[in-house]
């Protein structure tokens, strides 16, 4: 028998047994996290709040990006590009003429965008959906390559973006950015959509076509084999996870209000990517934790920067030391603990039962 | 555009390319045995220019001293590198080296900002490097001409460790089979060592002369040489010397020339060799002078 790690409760009951249970606890679940956002908006300081919105933003893309490199195995570096796509979308489609034609200092935009100014709700999805387009456009050549190839030329991509971004002036305002977008992403935007993102993911993934997509990451060939058309089965997973990117850009614009290309480089994509492997590729429950830890623990580990002192040594700070750590984790994961922290574990109110349950001795 | 001015950018071209075929040899050798795609070489130059800069601004030694010093401390980083990341995951699946490997680029990225700061520095030219030959019309800097020199040389020192050295053979029978050539009783660990200290030799002689040419370094100068020459190496054909030098002369020819031809594009610059990538990758997946298939 091989050795269980502390989250592995043994066998669980089938699935169709508990679904009620299931259902019922999930639904409490949810109501008991929306009671708690409603605490932390009343009560908490501003900074933790906005805190809590990037968290839940930052889940949203780890669990997006999560289904294209995870369980559909397709190692893709693009995210930035994504999010950039959503973020740049939204905040032209909300922003008011005025304010446009106050940015756009070097050159006016041009048309229609000009005299455009529409609530955030259908622009996020204007802005999902041209996302999505631009990655089912993108899936054409890029899933023709496979492996490392795939990741070098989505990171071209993402990288072509940047510089389109930077160049576009009358789209864009090039290098300069958008700024006074209006704050309108809260507590309820980043974590509701978070709550969408889950749920229709995680519908997704433990449907047919999610054991197809994990099919695909296992073994091509053997899936193309069973009659499971590889190429659309990818496309589906990618263009699904660049609609959330997308949507997460937009409210991510509208929490920070001020969007510019140097935000989106592959930084960006390399923060997720700690992330989604820190997790473990392939678990859903681990992109959420991690991105929780790396929100919060990144805004922990700002103490390495200030100067403290130790043992009466006085040690100055040094900035940068953040990302330092990162890379740390990212490289120290990868040669010791190749699984992440949940392998490719989900939770489940079953195994959580089974968890309590007294282990059958074996 | 007259004679004499394309004249002049053939020869930019020329000085670009022969350094994104210096970088791109690195990436082509270590992919041929590993298949693995050495995204922290671009940082490993960064690294090379850095120790030029000290051995040449901080202790005063002359350039050529700077850059064979340069060379030797940068091969011994490529080994570390090595032995220390991706020799524990050679058995793993490749994603996870391809992952280790970004993991090792951003460390070096930004130990570079923590130790050196990210305020750029200046990489003052070598007298020999810094003049001005002109010919009816033609004005070009020495650097110019003397790099595409210095790059041949290297290359031709390169292909004889790799066609006449037992090492080289060594090499060369490596990216064919690699269990083989273990039971044939080679040493594979040290071959693989010796093809990281030779990529990244190169890397930091490509990275001082761009540094030369470009006079300023800073932490994060490493990433767009690198991703670009990475796009030489699979347009000349992964896995071969040669092709990558031919396709780094291309990818520099071609940057050159839209610049001089179309000057409105020169913003998007930096995006062809993204573009001629994703066109290679559909068109023809083997490069120029490559025979094997990508995965």
């Amino acid at each position: 028998m091989s050795r269980r790690g502390w989250f592995q409760p043994g066998p669980l009951p089938a699935a169709n047994t508990t679904r009620k249970r299931d259902t019922r606890l999930t639904i409490l679940g949810c109501l008991a996290a929306a009671a708690g956002l409603y605490l932390l908006e009343g009560h908490a300081d501003p900074y933790i709040v906005h805190m809590t919105c990037i968290a839940g933003l930052f889940a949203v893309l780890a669990v997006s990006y999560n289904l294209i490199n995870g369980v559909t195995g397709q190692f893709s570096l693009e995210p930035n590009a994504f999010v950039a796509c959503g973020a740049y979308v939204t905040a032209l489609l909300t922003l008011s003429p005025d304010e446009k034609a106050a940015s756009f200092i070097l050159e006016p935009i041009i048309w229609p965008l000009s005299v455009i100014s529409i609530p955030l709700l259908p622009a996020l999805i204007i802005a999902g959906i041209l996302t999505a387009l631009m990655a089912f456009l993108m899936g054409f050549p890029v899933f023709r390559v496979r492996g490392d190839y795939l990741a070098i030329v989505t990171l071209g991509f993402g990288e072509v973006i940047r510089v389109v971004a930077n160049n576009a002036q009358s789209l864009t305002n090039g290098p300069l950015g958008l700024k006074g977008i209006p704050h309108l992403t809260n507590l309820w935007w980043a974590w509701g959509l978070l709550a969408v993102t889950l749920f229709v993911i995680v519908r997704l993934v433990n449907s047919s076509y999610g054991r197809a997509l994990k099919a695909v990451r296992e073994d091509e060939v053997a899936a193309e084999a069973m009659g499971i058309n590889a190429f659309w089965h990818k496309m589906l997973a990618f263009t699904l996870s660049a609609f959330f990117e997308g949507v997460a850009g937009g409210l991510l614009a509208h929490l920070i209000t001020t969007i510019s290309p140097s935000q989106f480089t592959f930084m960006f994509t390399f923060n997720l990517l700690i992330i989604i492997v820190v997790g473990g590729l392939g678990s859903t429950t681990g992109a959420v934790l991690a991105a929780l830890l790396f929100t919060f623990g990144g805004e922990w580990l700002r103490a390495v920067e200030e100067p403290m002192s130790l043992f009466g040594l006085d040690i100055p700070g040094i900035p940068g030391m953040r990302m330092v750590f990162f890379s740390l984790i990212l490289v120290g994961v990868m040669l010791f603990m190749r699984k992440g922290l949940l392998g490719r574990y989900e939770f489940s109110w079953r195994w959580l039962f089974a968890l309590f349950r007294r282990r059958p001795a074996s | 555009m007259d004679g004499a001015q394309l004249t002049q950018q053939i020869i930019n071209g020329l000085t670009l390319g022969s350094l994104y075929g210096l970088i791109a040899i690195g990436y082509t050798m270590v992919y041929g045995i590993l298949r693995l795609i050495n995204f922290a070489h671009g940082d490993v130059l960064m690294v090379g220019c850095y120790i030029a800069w000290f051995a040449a601004v901080q202790f005063g030694l002359p350039w050529w001293v700077a850059l064979m010093g340069s060379m030797v401390l940068t091969a011994l980083l490529g080994v570390i590198i090595d032995q220390g990341a991706y020799r524990p995951l050679r058995r793993a699946p490749r994603i996870s080296a391809l992952i280790t490997a970004i993991g090792v680029s951003f460390l070096l990225e930004n130990l570079g900002l923590v130790i050196f700061g990210g305020r750029p520095k200046a990489f003052a030219r070598p007298e020999v490097f810094n003049q001005i030959y002109e010919w009816g019309g033609v004005r070009v800097l020495s650097l110019s001409i003397w790099v595409p020199i210095l790059t041949a040389v290297i290359l031709a020192g390169l292909l004889l460790i790799i066609y006449r050295t037992r090492v080289g053979m060594a090499m060369r029978a490596l990216s064919r089979d690699m269990v083989t050539v273990q039971l044939m009783g080679v040493d594979t660990n040290r071959i693989v060592a010796i093809t990281f200290a030779l990529g990244s030799a190169l890397a930091a002689a490509g990275g001082v002369f761009w540094a030369m040419k470009y006079p300023q370094i800073n932490p994060l100068m490493g990433i767009l040489p690198g991703l670009k020459a990475f796009v030489a190496a699979v347009l000349g054909g992964i896995g071969n010397v040669v092709g990558a030098m031919i396709g780094g002369l291309l990818l520099g020819m071609a940057e050159i020339l839209l610049v001089a031809w179309l000057p409105e594009l020169a913003g998007y610059r930096d995006a062809l060799a993204f573009v001629l990538l994703i066109g290679i990758l559909i068109f023809k997946p083997t490069g120029i002078i490559g025979q094997e298939l990508p995965e």
